[in-house]
């Protein structure tokens, strides 16, 4: 099997790495959305369904999905900070002028600076829900979690972070989606214009999915 | 000495067969015994050192190129011959040599022309084999496309880039050998010296073109594929770094010049639109086969193109040689497009050019059809001129372009020099006086794919060689000649640039010894270059120092080069008193202004060889046609 | 096309070696006729140069047709100039205007080290060449032409891809130095071809190990290649790429 593992250290093997666990993260995504909908529900609809997640027989392939999902994100991150550092390594002197051509997105030439910041809102996310869900203090005081969302996206701090952090996932998957059908060698002449505004529609569809839950909680729920 | 063509005998069909029969061979193991110096990376120079390679010589390649696949061969446009016949028009290889020996205007050698249309074929399936993308018909198989000079549909072509796909397939071939060790690739070496050794070439002094470096090379045989000397014009269409050094330096060294005035003016170029040009643009010939060349009927008619009705139109090529219209050959097109302007029915802001129009054949085929025969070049056109050819005729207009003479060599290809093998356009090669349209590109691949790696190997099977390294005396010595003449070049300090000198050579070639040339100019020009030279060497100013890398001081040893080379150009343009193919002597023309041959007194090759500066002896190799008997050259 | 005199303001940069440390110098074009081309202009300036005594400013060029593919050069940020689909050597002053100030820089890639002011080495593409972008067969031993039949689409593709003339302004324009697009294109190119099958699966492994041994960067499907590609290849090519070298490695073996 060596050949496997070498063919991922091959340049384009890294971008096959980009792509595959790209693809299994937007899928993670729809998932994630979809569960994120029994908010609008209500307490009850949204507590039972992280009860049954979490409570339930459920809760063994939760715990697997949980790791194999860690796992993607680690090596889509880490074969995105190899590749970044290596691109930087090919240029070592800049241009003095920095002009760009008039064909290529800004989305894609700057894939590393959305990625950052969507890192940086992965670590502030799973310390307001997955961390207090799990351990936090509030828990002690009878809240549920349908009660730590409604207070975190309260909270107009987080809410411009959540909504501001969808605008660049909004940024990365705008590229990301249809880079990973071309890394994949799926480019056609009838194909690929569909695959490119499929890849927006999702980019919006999923950045403003999540955008709509701190924007609903901060300006249209009455609940207290 | 005399001149020892070796036509092999027997009837012109099998000479080539026998020939290769009667060639002594090397054994497969012992030629890697060999090693094989070639300079110059074009269609001939990238064939021959892939084929010798392939065989097992020790392969040397030079190039002045950062890569072996910028050589100027990438330029060529158009097509390339061969006689396979698939449209059925009735082409054979006979035909084939027909025509090129007529297009030649009986200037070359049978023998050699017959082998060319001989291995034209195998060129093509070769070509193919190694990917390249020629064009083809939506039933897969390959398709043709007719040139001038011909009557028939013998070329094939990859677009408008057919050069540029011949010699990526020749470049592809050699990078497999550099890739499996049997090439070694010297890139940035420009080759300055030729070291003979017991009158026989065995090495080559070349200065690395990064570091300034004079580097030694020795092997068993040298092949020149350095390309022609159209540059000796200053403005011409061939790449500005194209130069005749590595020829001239041999030709000094004892090979004899052949034809040296058979120059060859392109047709259809970009006409001169400002002071300040460099070069001239090529359009391809293929352009002539859906446009018509024209000029107004009133002299002098400022009125813009599109304005001047049809009837007030000059369809001058077709009027003058209807049976080949459009598509008469090069020389014969150029020369009439001067004499329109010399007569004062020039178009554009100098009066110099005509219009070479597609507005018929945009009607009768449609516009995506000239599109996708010409696109590039129409594009080519509008970045250069500012104006659209699919709405106003192109200006077009002659340029150098092509030299047909070029270092003498037998029929083995091997020049005055044993040991020294010249092929492709350096040579003086197989296009008589004129040269037809897609044959340049048949012929360098002809002599590097199918003639030389058969008679390289009976040269180094026939000939005992005594050991060689570069310390021996005569590659000291040249190399402390090569040093010395740059430390010459560079020590002068004068006033003017070696741009300058070169423009100023350029003008006297083109106006006397350029498309017309007659007695009283051309002795003028003598005269002048003579002086020109005296001016370079006094005069010329060459910054920088020559231990590094330095584009004027390579651009002044070629130019110090030209400076001589033009001379002799001018003085055999000088000594033949015949009007022959592109060369074109006033005083002998028919009363209609055609070229009058004299095949009584100069059916020969004219070989010149070098004894001192502003001295040659001429030597004549006879020109005998056992089957295509000489007669004027009607494309009326 | 009328044209008109122009006086501009260049901003070359100078670097005298491959060690040497370069900089940014000022010169000046003066008088220079807005037919004539972007290099006729550096020569004007070069000639001046000359005459003064000073080094002219090194860069490459030959055909002056943008087919041979030695010019090239970054002008105000964007290789080959401003104008899609040409070559340096076809762009024209035209295009600018009187009392512009241009920046000229050399390709920069780590794989394309300066040799002196703008020139660059770019015989890192001939490795890559050298490591399998050809076919193998020996001179001598090709089948009739037209025994092989291609499809003519196929033909054409193959076409627009083998147009490369291997200039180097795809690796320059790339954002991450990727030599991608000159890979693929000859990757395609034999690829497309029925006579390029049989190594098709060798040829992909080999060319894209080299690539990445030079040192140029990895392709993150930006598209700044193709947009400044002046033969304007498409990075359809690159995804062609990426199928052959799945291909070769998923489902072939051929193991390199």
């Amino acid at each position: 099997m060596g050949w496997f593992f070498k063919t991922f250290n091959y340049s384009v093997g890294k971008k096959l790495l980009m792509a595959l666990t790209g693809f299994f993260l937007i899928l993670f995504l729809f998932v994630h959305l979809f569960g994120n909908t029994f908010l609008y529900l209500g307490p009850d609809a949204f507590n039972g369904y992280v009860h049954l997640l979490n409570e339930t027989n459920l809760v063994y392939i939760i715990r697997v999905m949980e790791v194999i999902l860690a796992l993607g994100f680690a090596f889509h991150i880490w074969d995105g900070v190899r590749l970044w550092l290596q691109n930087r390594k090919a240029r070592p002197i800049k241009y003095y002028i920095k002009a760009t051509d008039p064909k290529s997105t800004w989305t894609s030439r700057n894939m590393i600076y959305s990625a950052l910041i969507i890192f940086v809102f992965l670590v502030i996310h799973l310390r307001n829900f997955w961390y207090e869900f799990k351990y936090g203090s509030i828990k002690q005081t009878g809240a549920t979690d349908y009660d730590i969302v409604v207070k975190t996206f309260q909270d107009p701090i987080y809410m411009i972070i959540y909504v501001v952090s969808m605008v660049f996932l909004f940024l990365h998957l705008h590229h990301g989606f249809q880079s990973a059908f071309q890394t994949l060698g799926l480019n056609h002449k009838k194909y690929t214009p569909f695959i490119v505004w499929a890849g927006r529609i999702i980019a919006i569809f999923l950045s403003a999915g999540f955008a709509s839950f701190p924007i609903y909680f901060f300006f249209f729920y009455g609940g207290n | 000495m005399a001149l020892e063509s070796k036509i092999p005998a027997g009837p012109i069909q099998d000479k080539w067969t026998n020939h290769k029969f009667n060639l002594k061979l090397v054994s497969p193991a012992n030629k890697r015994k060999y090693d094989i110096i070639v300079v110059g990376t074009g269609l001939a120079g990238s064939s021959a050192a892939a084929s010798l390679a392939e065989l097992g010589y020790n392969v040397i390649v030079l190039t002045f190129h950062d890569s072996p696949r910028r050589a100027h061969s990438i330029a060529a446009q158009g097509g390339i011959n061969a006689a396979k016949n698939y449209p059925n028009d009735g082409d054979s290889i006979y035909r084939l040599f027909y025509d090129t020996l007529k297009g030649g205007d009986y200037r070359a050698r049978e023998a050699n022309v017959y082998r060319l249309a001989e291995v034209s074929n195998n060129i093509i399936d070769q070509c193919v084999a190694q990917g390249v993308p020629f064009a083809r018909e939506y039933g897969g198989l390959l398709d043709n496309r007719s040139f001038g000079g011909a009557q028939l549909s013998r070329t094939f072509y990859a677009r408008g880039q057919t050069g540029q796909q011949l010699l990526l397939g020749a470049y592809s071939a050699l990078s497999r050998q550099v890739g499996l060790g049997r090439v070694k690739l010297y890139t940035r070496r420009e080759m300055l010296g030729l070291v003979v050794i017991d009158g026989m070439a065995r090495g080559v002094v070349a200065r690395n073109l990064v570091t300034g470096e004079l580097e030694r090379f020795a092997g068993h045989a040298v092949v020149l594929a350095t390309g022609g000397y159209s540059r000796v014009f200053y403005l011409s269409t061939n790449a500005m770094n194209c130069n005749a050094t590595a020829i001239w330096r041999a030709h000094k060294k004892g090979a004899f010049f052949g034809n040296p005035c058979f120059t060859q003016i392109h047709p259809t170029s970009l006409p001169l639109h400002h002071e300040q040009q460099s070069k001239l643009t090529l359009m391809s010939e293929s352009l002539r086969n859906d446009g018509r060349v024209w000029v107004p009927k009133q002299k002098g008619d400022k009125r813009h193109p599109n304005d001047i009705p049809e009837d007030e139109r000059d369809y001058y090529l077709e009027r003058m040689y209807p049976s080949y219209g459009n598509l008469t050959p090069r020389d014969i097109a150029s020369r009439a497009a001067k004499r329109m302007c010399d007569e004062g029915y020039g178009v554009g802001e100098t009066g110099q050019a005509v219009y070479l129009d597609f507005s018929d054949a945009i009607k009768r085929l449609g516009k995506k059809v000239i599109e996708e025969r010409y696109g590039n070049l129409f594009q080519m056109y509008e970045m250069i001129t500012g104006d659209n050819p699919y709405e106003v005729p192109m200006k077009i207009y002659p340029a150098p372009h092509y030299t047909m003479g070029g270092l003498w060599v037998d029929y083995n290809l091997m020049s005055t020099i044993p040991g020294l093998f010249v092929i492709g356009e350096a040579n003086f090669s197989d296009h008589g006086a004129n040269r037809l349209g897609a044959s340049a590109l048949m012929q360098g691949l002809a002599d590097g794919y199918f003639i030389l790696p058969y008679t390289i190997g009976d040269y180094l099977a026939s000939h005992k060689f005594i050991p060689v390294k570069t310390d021996h005396e005569e590659f000291i010595k040249e190399e402390n000649a090569q040093k010395d003449l740059i430390k010459r070049l560079i020590s002068i300090n004068g006033k003017r640039t070696v741009d300058d000198l070169h423009r100023e050579l350029g003008k006297i070639m083109w106006d006397y010894v350029g498309m017309s040339r007659n007695a009283e100019g051309l002795t003028k020009a003598i005269q002048m270059i003579g002086d020109l030279r005296e001016e370079f060497w006094r005069n010329v100013k060459v910054p920088g120092n020559d231990a590094d890398l330095n584009q004027t001081l390579e651009r002044a040893g070629r130019v110090a080069d030209f400076m001589e080379l033009g001379e002799l150009m001018a003085r055999d343009a000088l000594h033949r008193n015949e009007s022959c193919g592109g060369h074109f002597r006033e005083e002998y023309q028919t009363e209609d202004g055609e070229a009058k041959r004299d095949d009584e007194n100069f059916a020969y090759v004219a070989a010149w060889e070098f004894k001192a500066l502003g001295e040659w002896v001429l030597h004549k190799e006879p020109l005998v046609f056992e089957y295509v008997k000489p007669s004027t050259r009607s494309y009326k | 096309m009328s044209s008109k005199k122009l006086n501009l303001t260049l901003k070359v940069w100078r670097q005298p070696g491959p060690n040497a440390k370069g900089e940014f110098k000022t010169y000046y074009a003066k008088n220079i006729s807005s037919d004539a081309s972007f290099l006729e202009m550096l020569d004007i300036v070069n000639e001046e140069l000359e005459a003064k005594g000073e080094e002219p400013i090194a860069y490459e060029h030959d055909c002056r047709e943008g087919i041979c593919g030695t010019c090239g050069m970054v002008i105000n940020g964007r290789p080959h100039g401003p104008l899609q689909g040409i070559t340096t050597c076809q762009l024209h002053m035209r295009h600018f205007k009187d009392g512009d100030v241009i920046y000229i820089e050399p390709f920069r890639a780590r794989a394309f080290p300066v040799i002196k002011d703008l020139i660059v080495d770019r015989s890192a593409f001939d490795k890559i060449i050298q490591a399998g972008g050809f076919i193998s067969v020996n001179t001598g031993s090709a089948p009739e032409a037209n025994s092989i039949p291609v499809k003519k689409e196929n033909a054409d593709l193959a076409m627009d891809a083998a147009a490369c003339i291997g200039c180097g302004a795809c690796v320059a324009a790339c954002p991450n130095a990727s030599a991608m697009l000159f890979v693929s294109a000859k990757v395609s190119h034999l690829a497309l071809l029925p006579q390029g099958l049989p190594e098709r699966e060798i040829r992909v492994q080999r060319m894209v190990a080299k690539m990445d041994e030079l040192g140029f960067g990895n392709c993150s499907n930006i598209g700044a290649c193709e947009a400044e590609c002046p033969k304007e290849i498409k990075i359809t090519n690159i995804a062609r790429l990426n199928r052959e070298f799945y291909r070769a490695k998923f489902l072939s073996n051929v193991e390199e």
